[in-house]
């Protein structure tokens, strides 16, 4: 028998009933409760903008403070913002971050992650000590003219190198992926949104060792099963599957939870 | 206080002090309710983790040993929900993916991780099927290793019929391979629901009293190698064929990503169709997907080796399905369509 702690990094209010943020959470709660799944991550409103302007983002942002104000012992949130707006993007990683509870910085697909607008909101994530979760997809189908690539990334982080990166969806064709990550230390492989496809875990745990992989859902547009299975069903050490489940999360999250006064066991 | 008030660093300070900090991450959770067996109960549970305790799952390899532990606390907490003591799994594959090694691609070592999870019967396929043309080789091939490994594997051979001669295929899958059934991939052997050859398919194998497994989607059409080009199956003319054809009983798998949950529903409700849940996603996608086809039609399946066993399985627990319907979807669904009670 095994008992693992779950953090999840990447949950969306998305995928469930509910007219409100709080009622969206609430009913996400309940499925992670029966998963044994005590954080989640929440960021992105009620409804999606690929490129959102300044206000859209404060509207978006005004939903997942809503939502984790009303669980705090069970969410955490994390600021979006946009690239192509860099000062507002500033002025909400202030207002939801340093004046506000959210831990940590979501970039999605408003512009790609190698260009130099996003140098300011990294260099301030480096100031607070913020870790960034940026989407990265490699779709063959083609991804999206602001939908970052693992190439991507490698970029931003060669540039940044004391800045720490959650690649959310390890590209989601994940040997390149992991592949493309490899040779950054700053730059975590998140095993979310794609298909339980078997030995993603194993490939990267064996090459980027288990501090380096981080478990999510994409909730609840994925189910956390499928996604909780990439992990617990892996042939890797039962230590490993905890780093991956929760450590290695808390970790990067810890510096700010300590500002904010939570200490975290890690 | 709400967070949308904070705009000083005061506030946030006053936010913190009376909303953030409680509880301590690490705080240990509250005492947890024991049953007259020791163990917490769902209820028991779900009042700890209200009371923000969180909870870490804890898994065993074994059925019925699943437990539920709150977050950093030391007691056990069994959650009441059970895995099935038997599952017939209709969705399962020997041999390695095109383009990976799978760590249980040997018939022995599937059939061991199996049986570890309650698995009593697999139907199985051969991922060689997808893009070889020798189909009489493969399926060959698949029905001496499921029979050598032992009674655990039920080889559903595969027919393309886009290839010349399709119907001796056919005809060795049901008298010589004395399969029960047969498995279709339309995406990667490159045909629409409404071809012609496919309808004389259903027919002839409807006619031999062979089920048909239809497999809407062998992988994401996103992250499929660059050098294949695999069209997406379009699944509405389903709805016109299944009809015209006698006796057909259709089990559709790995359907959902292209087929949205009243789509499938209608294609469900046009004959005697079965859909499994190895593909179904989305929080409590098992649950939303009982709102839309009766539970009598919907099966085990896990896709496994390719998928993690884990995912299908876990979307039963996520979906809190219990009682008769985890029997239903776990085992006897299934068992009664291979014996022709339906």
């Amino acid at each position: 028998m095994t008992n693992f702690e779950i953090w999840d990094a990447h949950v969306h209010l998305s995928g469930v009933p509910g007219d409100t943020p709080q009622e969206r959470l609430r009913r996400l709660i309940e499925f992670a409760d029966r998963m044994g799944i005590s954080r989640l991550c929440v960021f992105m409103g009620m409804r999606w903008v690929y490129d959102p302007q300044p206000e859209e983002l404060r509207r978006q942002n005004d939903d997942v403070l809503r939502a984790i104000e009303a669980f705090p012992d069970r969410a955490f949130g994390f600021v979006y913002v946009n690239p192509k707006y860099p000062e507002e993007s500033l002025a909400e990683i202030d207002r939801c971050v340093v004046r506000g509870p959210m831990v940590g910085i979501k970039l999605w697909v408003a512009e790609r992650c190698h260009s130099p607008l996003l140098d300011p909101l990294v260099t301030r994530a480096i100031e607070l000590d913020l870790v960034i979760l940026q989407h990265t997809y490699l779709k063959v189908t083609g991804n999206l003219p602001g939908e970052s690539t693992p190439q991507d990334l490698a970029q931003l982080a060669a540039r940044h190198p004391q800045a720490r990166f959650i690649a959310a969806h390890s590209g989601a064709q994940w040997e390149l992926g992991i592949r493309t990550f490899r040779p950054y230390a700053n730059i975590f492989a998140e095993l979310c949104g794609f298909d339980p496809t078997s030995g993603v875990t194993e490939m990267a745990v064996r090459e980027l060792g288990a501090a380096r992989v981080i478990y999510a859902s994409d909730a609840g547009g994925r189910s956390f099963a499928s996604q909780l299975a990439k992990v617990l069903d892996a042939d890797i050490p039962e230590e490993a599957k905890q780093l991956i489940l929760a450590g290695n999360l808390k970790r990067l999250l810890a510096p700010c939870l300590r500002r904010k006064g939570i200490h975290v066991d890690t | 206080m709400s967070a949308k008030e904070i705009t000083s660093r005061r506030d946030f300070a006053t936010y913190r002090r009376k909303v953030l900090a409680r509880p301590r991450i690490d705080d240990r959770a509250p005492p947890v309710e024991k049953t007259s067996k020791g163990t917490m109960g769902r209820r028991a549970l779900l009042q700890n983790l209200a009371a923000g305790s969180g909870a870490a799952l804890s898994l065993s390899l074994a059925p019925g040993s699943w437990e539920t532990v709150a977050c950093g606390a030391a007691e056990a907490a069994p959650d009441s929900w059970q895995p099935p003591e038997r599952i017939v799994d209709v969705n399962v594959y020997v041999s390695d993916w095109p383009f990976r090694r799978l760590a249980f691609a040997e018939p022995d070592r599937l059939v061991g991780k199996l049986r570890t999870h309650g698995v009593v019967q697999a139907w199985t396929g051969s991922f060689e099927a997808l893009l070889h043309r020798d189909l009489r080789a493969v399926n060959k091939r698949l029905v001496d290793r499921c029979r050598r490994s032992s009674e655990v594997l039920i080889p559903f051979p595969a027919i393309n019929p886009k290839l010349p001669d399709w119907e001796e295929d056919l005809r060795q899958a049901a008298e010589d391979l004395k399969a029960p059934g047969i498995r279709l991939h339309p995406d990667f052997h490159g045909y629409a629901l409404d071809d012609p050859e496919l309808i004389a398919l259903l027919h002839k194998a409807s006619a031999a009293g062979l089920l048909v497994q239809l497999v809407l989607m062998a992988e994401d059409e996103r992250t499929v190698h660059p050098a294949l080009k695999i069209p997406m199956v379009d699944p509405r003319p389903l709805v016109d064929v299944i009809p015209r054809v006698k006796n057909l009983r259709l089990i559709l798998l790995n359907a959902q990503r292209v087929t949205p949950l009243p789509v499938l529903a209608k294609i469900v409700a046009s004959g005697v169709v079965f859909v499994d849940i190895a593909w179904q996603e989305g929080v409590g996608g098992v649950a939303n997907l009982l709102q839309h086809v009766p539970v009598e039609r919907i099966l085990f399946g896990s896709y496994f080796p390719r998928f993690y066993f884990l995912s299908a399985l876990l979307k039963l627990r996520e979906s809190a399905v219990e009682g008769q319907t985890l029997k239903a979807i776990a085992e006897e669904n299934a068992r009664r369509l291979l014996e022709g009670r339906t």
